[in-house]
Parts: C-alpha cells; sequence; structure tokens
C-alpha cells in the first residue's frame, strides 16, 4: 500500500481532532487577528447610525438555535446599537423555534439599557404564515399582531402611535438562518418599499449579493464574520464596552480555515505525486 | 364526490389565484379592502393548518407504535418530547420567563441539541475535504481554488497572511462572478415558479388536492 492510500485511510476521528484542537486553543488563548469591515457590513450599520433619535426599526429575528453561533452575537450587536441611539425597536420572529432566543436577546439588551417594553422596543413574539404575515404587516402591524408575546395589547402601545405599517419604519433588519431574506424582499420590500437590511449564517452570504447589487438590500452581515464586523464598529464608535461572542469566535474560525486549507493543499499534492508514480508504473 | 374533491378546489384556486395576480394593477379601495380580508383569513386558516399538521404527525407515530414497526421507540420520544414542551408552555403562565418550565427546556435542551448537530459539520466538511477535494479537472481546480481564497479572505488570518488585497479579492468573488451565477439561479427559479403557479391557477397541476394528477 502505497504512501498516499495510508493517508488516504487515516481514521478520520485524527481529523475530528484537529479540528478540536483547532477550535478550542484559540478560544483558550486568543490572539486578538485585525478584524476588517467589509462594505455591506459597513452598510448595515451607516443606515442604523443614521436612524434619528426616536426613529422606527424593525427587526426580525427568524433562526433558532442551530444557527446561535452567529446570528445571535449579531443581534445582540445590533440591538446594543439600536438601545444606545434610543432608536424605537419593533421585534418579532417568523420561525417558531426562534421565540427562546429572540426573547433571551431582546431582554437581555433590554435590561442592560433599562428599555421598557411597549415603550422603547416591543417583541411581537410569532405568528404562523411566513409570506402572509409579511403582507398584512404592510397593511397594519396592530391588526396582524393584535397582543404583543407577553399578551399586553399592541393598539394602547406609545411605540405604536407613529408606526403601524412596513413603511413607516426608518430601517428593517432580517436576521435569518433560512431563506426568510427573500420572503421579506419579495413580500415585504418590493411591495411596501421600505429600506431593509439583512444578517445571514456564512454559508447562505452569497445567496444574497444579488439582492445588494440591485439594491433591494442595503447592507448585509455575512456569518460570524458580519457579527465581528458589527461588534467592532459599534465598539470603536463607543456605543459599547462589552466584548462581543463573535470577536472571540473569529480566531478559532480562522485557524479552522487555515487548516483546512492545508489539509486540501497536502492532500492534492499527495494526489497529484501517487498519479505520477502509478503513470511512470505503467510506462 | 367529484364536485367537492376536484371542481370546486380548482374553481377556488382560479378565482383567488387570478384575484391575487389582478389585484396588484387595481388600486381601487373596495379591492384592496377584498385582498387584505383574503390576507386576514389566510392567517386564521394557516393556524389551523398547524393543528392539522400537528394531528398528522403523532397520528403517524402512534401508528408505527401500534404496529412496532423498526425503531418505534423513537417515535414514543415524539410523543414525550411533543407532550412535554407543550406541557411546559401551558404550565408557564409568564410567557417564556427566565427560570420558567419552557425556558429552562428550550435553554437546558433545545439550544444544546440544536447547537450540536449544527457543529457537527465542520468535523463532517473537513473530513469530507480530507477525502474527496481533488482537483482532478479544470472545473473541479478553478472551485478548489476558488476555495480556498474565499475561505481565507472571510477570516482575519487571510489578511494577516497575504495582505489587505485578500479581503478586497474575496469581496469581488463573492460581489462579480458568485453574485451572476446566484441571479442566474434565482431568474430560473422564478421563471419556474411563475409557471408553477399560472399551472395551479389554470387547474393543471392539482397535486396539492392530493393524489396527484387526475
Amino acid at each position: 500500500m502505497s504512501f498516499y492510500d495510508r493517508m488516504m485511510q487515516i481514521d478520520r476521528r485524527w481529523i475530528f481532532l484537529l479540528v478540536l484542537l483547532a477550535v478550542v486553543i484559540p478560544l483558550l488563548k486568543p490572539m486578538g487577528m485585525p478584524i476588517k469591515i467589509t462594505p455591506p457590513a459597513q452598510a448595515i450599520f451607516d443606515k442604523v447610525d443614521a436612524i434619528p433619535e426616536g426613529g422606527n426599526i424593525l427587526i426580525a429575528m427568524d433562526f433558532d438555535p442551530a444557527s446561535k453561533p452567529e446570528l445571535y452575537p449579531m443581534t445582540l450587536a445590533l440591538l446594543r446599537h439600536c438601545f444606545y441611539k434610543k432608536i424605537k425597536i419593533t421585534l418579532l420572529t417568523l420561525w417558531p423555534s426562534g421565540m427562546g432566543l429572540a426573547e433571551k436577546a431582546t431582554k437581555t439588551i433590554a435590561e442592560e439599557f433599562g428599555a421598557v417594553s411597549g415603550e422603547d422596543y416591543v417583541f411581537l413574539g410569532y405568528k404562523a404564515g411566513f409570506a402572509i404575515v409579511i403582507l398584512t404587516m404592510g397593511e397594519s402591524i396592530k391588526n396582524t399582531f393584535p397582543k404583543d408575546a407577553n399578551g399586553n395589547s399592541t393598539g394602547e402601545m406609545p411605540i405604536f402611535e407613529n408606526v403601524d405599517k412596513l413603511n413607516d419604519y426608518d430601517f428593517m433588519v432580517d436576521l435569518a438562518a433560512g431563506a426568510s431574506v427573500e420572503v421579506w424582499i419579495a413580500y415585504g420590500k418590493e411591495r411596501y418599499k421600505f429600506p431593509m437590511g439583512a444578517g445571514c449564517t456564512a454559508v447562505s452570504a452569497t445567496q444574497y449579493y444579488p439582492y445588494l447589487n440591485t439594491g433591494q438590500l442595503d447592507g448585509m452581515l455575512g456569518g460570524l464574520k458580519g457579527a465581528a464586523e458589527y461588534e467592532k464598529m459599534i465598539t470603536d464608535a463607543g456605543y459599547t464596552k462589552q466584548p462581543g461572542a463573535a470577536t472571540m469566535g473569529m480566531d478559532a474560525q480562522s485557524i479552522v480555515h487555515l487548516m483546512t486549507v492545508i489539509i486540501v493543499i497536502v492532500t492534492n499534492i499527495l494526489f497529484f505525486m501517487q498519479r505520477r508514480i502509478k503513470k511512470e508504473e505503467e510506462v | 364526490m367529484n364536485l367537492v374533491k376536484k371542481q370546486i378546489p380548482i374553481t377556488l384556486a382560479f378565482f383567488i389565484g387570478m384575484f391575487m395576480w389582478l389585484q396588484n394593477y387595481l388600486p381601487n379601495h373596495d379591492v384592496q379592502e377584498i385582498y387584505r380580508t383574503i390576507n386576514l383569513w389566510s392567517l386564521i386558516i394557516i393556524g389551523f393548518t398547524l393543528i392539522v399538521g400537528i394531528y398528522s404527525l403523532l397520528n403517524h407515530h402512534a401508528q408505527k407504535i401500534k404496529r412496532k414497526t423498526p425503531q418505534w421507540g423513537f417515535s414514543v420520544v415524539v410523543y414525550i418530547a411533543m407532550f412535554t414542551m407543550v406541557g411546559a408552555g401551558l404550565i408557564d403562565s409568564k410567557h417564556m420567563e427566565a427560570g420558567g418550565p419552557l425556558m429552562w427546556l428550550f435553554d437546558n435542551m433545545q439550544v444544546p441539541m440544536q447547537s450540536t448537530m449544527f457543529s457537527i459539520l465542520a468535523f463532517y466538511i473537513v473530513s469530507a475535504a480530507y477525502r474527496a477535494f481533488r482537483a482532478r479537472t479544470k472545473e473541479a481546480t478553478i472551485l478548489l481554488v476558488t476555495a480556498i481564497v474565499v475561505m481565507l479572505g472571510r477570516v482575519p488570518i487571510g489578511e494577516v497572511m497575504f495582505g489587505k488585497g485578500l479581503p478586497v479579492f474575496t469581496e469581488w468573488l463573492l460581489a462579480t462572478p458568485s453574485m451572476a451565477a446566484q441571479r442566474g439561479i434565482l431568474l430560473g427559479v422564478g421563471l419556474a415558479a411563475i409557471a408553477t403557479a399560472l399551472r395551479i391557477i389554470f387547474g393543471i397541476e392539482r397535486t396539492y388536492m392530493g393524489g396527484g394528477g387526475d
């Protein structure tokens, strides 16, 4: 058996161990690598930053615990930015399993800033129907969600004094683990015309670039990197001193990516060496 | 029976489908009011479909338990999980309050289980790359080189190793060639969606009624 064949039959648990070490060591000993801000992330930050005090933002948290490492830090950073700027926040989720994380993120950051539910922010909770929910929100949010997640009547909330339709909002961000961004664009943004940004997992970021190009999305945060970029921007702007989970995770992600690249290059070199040896043997 | 099972659903699909399409071009107040009413009705109907879905899931697993099909024990787990979560939700009068039974189950069961399932992917992806990611053809080589550039360009270590040009080049790769390919796919999906919608509206596509075709 050749060296290449032996290498290819290596027990995959050795690879798993390498991945584990590549994740754990940087988490225990952070290297603090620099984070470069990409234009789509900067665009979201600028849009939120430009909302005047007392302005309104709608945040949809369409993700579940599977995407927590990427989208939860993004949510916290975005909420910190909004609460610091005294922007009124309306939150909801169109994912049934998104309720717990959405509720937790909202309460955590609201308590940090002493924000009051119904006045400074409102969490509308979950409603089944996806596209239909978006369409009805375009006509009236209070009709679509007569009560918030805590069972309080939305009709009497001060936060809804000046807003009731999707196009009343200064900005909307969909933090999505699935394809909900496309649904928000097709049924919400395009019909009711409001500025919109997206935060998504790294794996789905590429599918939203066409919408960035057409201006249907004003900005985008892609994966853990996007979350780390947002954390850096709000820290640099002096809006928070809290260390972000995404920034801490970037070192681990860097090392795992580097390790994967090295593995791919090494195995390809071995593959070509093996092929050359076989050809020489045939001759 | 044919009337209830076929003609009425097809007629309804035709009229509702045509109306929902045409209302986009009719800014008339009454038309828009009907449109709003249909949307609100849809929300209520969707609520009921959840009940149908839960019944269907429980019925499916009840049959498995009854017939003792292979691995029927997992069906028992479905029942236990379903009723535990629903029970916790009903007991938790303070909606998803921290420390309540529902939030406890969410934090200590659902979050770790879903996070674990997703994080396992990292191990399998690296293992699969080790065994299968080879530059065997010209196309595979392009894919491999692009993957390496994007993988390094999207993380800080790429900039540390190769300078500021790499993240900029990666952003160009995503925003130009990759975007162009994605746009092609999106246009294809959009056209297919229109074709499917037309087939449903005109009664050609009938699988939504169950049974398929005629």
